[in-house]
């Protein structure tokens, strides 16, 4: 019966196949672009004669001599100091991955294991400040951390991000370790394990794809970040993306939006190579939430 | 679980939720309630011989910084910044009201108030871009789902990529197209045959683009999502409706939907929460003469030359978690609801 279902008329293959292709499109074209762009010099890329210049780089070939030019990536990364918002972007996203996991494993797996209705409680808050707009809880941290002297800091940034992160990080290992079999650590238990032990010995070696998910989110949560990390760093504490923003508000005056084309370019890399090696991770973690509705 | 266990496992998540999360929305309240120092002004008279006596008042910076570090909040201000012009503007609405010329023309007045201007772009954003990349993503699952299989891999990867991209940075190049001088915009010109139509100066273009990206970034997550639960679609009850003599399109109204309506609901609820503070796509849009939303209200009260208006900000946030609860409360109740009834 199964050929059944996949019994239809070409014509309906046809559209189907003609309308992924035109999502594809959608999808691609714009990164690929902006990529074959950021090579270009500025009259090129942004063309008022006919988008051809883009594409072959008239201009580029006039003001440099060859069709390809670094320009824009070195006035970004060495001349305005991109390097070094990659940095601390570098070093923000990975402390927040690794402590938004400890604590959000920790507290996910108590979630899934506990039979107290409180629990419910969390999980329904953790929802709730989930739709808090960064933002707006951003706004009640500046006066405090002003006072406390703690602001521009980026160890003050990663904690702020860490928490933001709690609520997602909480509702995911909870859905997954609700997966992983009780009989696994209570028999554990019943063995003369603490709870403790039982969590690192039993439950440790089987979690790791859920926490692999779990971590890519985190990551791109904090790499993506820019309300919190615009306000709460100082300049040179500066990651990626505030940077990025702060070329916009130059490229009247000096004219090197390149720069900003390049850095755009520079920031999409990592986040290809994570779909390009963890497709099937971020897929799973995407529906996880969902399938159990 | 005995409850000692429980909570040092949870202790560190919930330490971090409760000072950087709970309390901080205790603290914008508070801060909503005042309003910054005014600057200390001296007035001073100097008189000459035969010129009368002049009075020139300044600035007293010493006394002015004095102050402000003295009471960092600034003076109590009760609900004041809630119904000033800026905020809430109960007087403004009242006067409009009152004196309008017709419907219209009291719109047009509304909207000259920055929050409901915000507001009004907001809704419009969360409203419009929601249900249509919604459906836009469920389009893409079906059309995926019967196209050969060695297509599906390339389809998941760059369908991933303008979902996971820095808000910032996907708005930014899509605006670098959109723009006048970038291929698109310049292409809708050539179509329109209007070399003066712009984004930078076309309110309503604007708005468009701006939905262009929210649908272009959301459809994604639909897409993916729907395309995981078509795979569950119950195949004896498909098969049933095809021996009933069900029309393809019969089929997706009646069996597909109806088995999907859980993740319809989740993603609703994802997406909800994810449009309603919209707030990069209008930097990068540089958009603000056309269009801001809640979150970026509270952005620019803060990112200021010179003093940020902490209290303002405080008022919007207050304002913008107002409405983000009345949206949100159905739906916790829901969850709440499904969790002790053991069905999560």
């Amino acid at each position: 019966m199964a050929d059944v279902l996949n019994r239809r008329p070409p014509v309906v293959t046809l559209f189907a196949m003609g309308f992924v292709i035109c999502w594809l499109i959608i999808a691609a074209f714009p990164f690929a672009w902006t990529v074959w762009g950021s090579s270009k010099v500025q009259s090129d890329f942004f063309s008022r004669e006919s988008w051809w210049n883009a594409i072959l780089g008239t201009n580029t070939l006039r003001v440099t001599g060859e069709a390809f030019t670094g320009a824009g990536y070195y006035g970004a990364w060495i001349a305005t100091g991109f390097w070094r918002a990659a940095l601390s972007t570098a070093i923000i996203t990975t402390c927040v991955t690794m402590i938004s996991l400890t604590f959000g494993t920790l507290g996910g797996y108590a979630l899934a294991r506990s039979t107290h209705r409180y629990r419910f409680a969390i999980l329904v808050m953790a929802l709730f400040f989930r739709a808090m707009p960064d933002i707006t809880l951003v706004s009640g941290y500046l006066l405090p951390f002003f006072e406390l002297n703690i602001w521009g800091y980026r160890a003050t940034a990663i904690i702020v991000l860490v928490a933001l992160n709690q609520p997602f990080t909480l509702w995911m290992m909870y859905s997954f370790f609700q997966g992983i079999p009780r009989d696994l650590d209570e028999s554990a238990l019943v063995d003369g394990c603490t709870r403790f032990q039982a969590f690192r010995m039993i439950i440790m070696p089987v979690m790791w794809p859920g926490v692999i998910t779990t971590g890519l989110f985190s990551f791109l949560l904090a790499y993506n970040d820019f309300s919190v990390t615009s306000l709460i760093l100082s300049e040179q504490n500066q990651t990626m993306v505030p940077k990025i923003a702060s070329y916009l508000g130059q490229i009247q005056s000096e004219g090197n939006i390149m720069f900003a084309v390049a850095a755009v370019v520079s920031i999409t890399i990592p986040i290809f190579m994570l779909v390009m090696f963890f497709q099937r991770y971020l897929v799973s973690g995407l529906t996880a939430g969902a399938v159990k509705g | 679980m005995p409850h000692s266990t429980f909570f040092r496992f949870m202790g560190p998540s919930l330490i971090a939720m409760f000072l950087f999360i709970a309390l901080p929305i205790v603290s914008i309240f508070v801060q909503s309630l005042h309003v910054e120092h005014p600057q200390v002004v001296v007035v001073s008279e100097t008189c000459q011989p035969f010129g009368g006596c002049t009075q020139t008042t300044s600035v007293d910076a010493g006394a002015t910084a004095k102050i402000r570090a003295e009471q960092p909040l600034g003076q109590f201000n009760g609900l004041g910044t809630y119904v000033d012009r800026n905020h809430l503007a109960f007087r403004e609405l009242k006067a409009i009201l009152a004196n309008s010329n017709g419907v219209g023309d009291a719109i047009a007045l509304i909207y000259n108030l920055p929050l409901y201007r915000a507001l009004a772009f907001t809704v419009t954003y969360t409203a419009v871009v929601t249900p249509l990349a919604m459906i836009l993503g469920f389009l893409i699952a079906l059309a995926v789902n019967i196209v050969p299989r060695m297509v599906k891999g390339p389809v998941m990867f760059f369908s991933l990529v303008p979902m996971l991209i820095t808000p910032l940075v996907g708005a930014l190049i899509l605006y670098w197209m959109l723009n006048t001088e970038g291929i698109l915009g310049a292409a809708i010109q050539h179509l329109y045959n209007d070399p003066n139509l712009s984004t930078r100066t076309s309110g309503p273009l604007t708005w468009a683009t701006l939905m262009t990206y929210g649908i272009w970034t959301n459809a994604p997550f639909s897409f993916i999502v729907f395309y995981a639960g078509l795979q569950a679609v119950p195949r004896d009850t498909l098969e049933a409706a095809i021996i009933d003599g069900a029309s393809r399109l019969d089929r997706i109204r009646y069996v597909v939907l109806p088995s999907l309506r859980p993740l319809v609901l989740f993603v609703l609820l994802v997406q909800l929460m994810d449009n309603f503070r919209v707030f990069e796509p209008i930097i990068s849009f540089n958009a603000s003469a056309n269009a801001t939303s809640l979150s970026f209200l509270v952005y620019s009260s803060l990112n200021t030359q010179t003093t940020q208006l902490f209290g303002s900000a405080a008022a919007t946030s207050v304002i913008t978690i107002g409405f983000i609860t009345v949206l949100i409360v159905p739906v916790l109740l829901r969850v709440a609801r499904e969790l002790s009834a053991g069905t999560r």
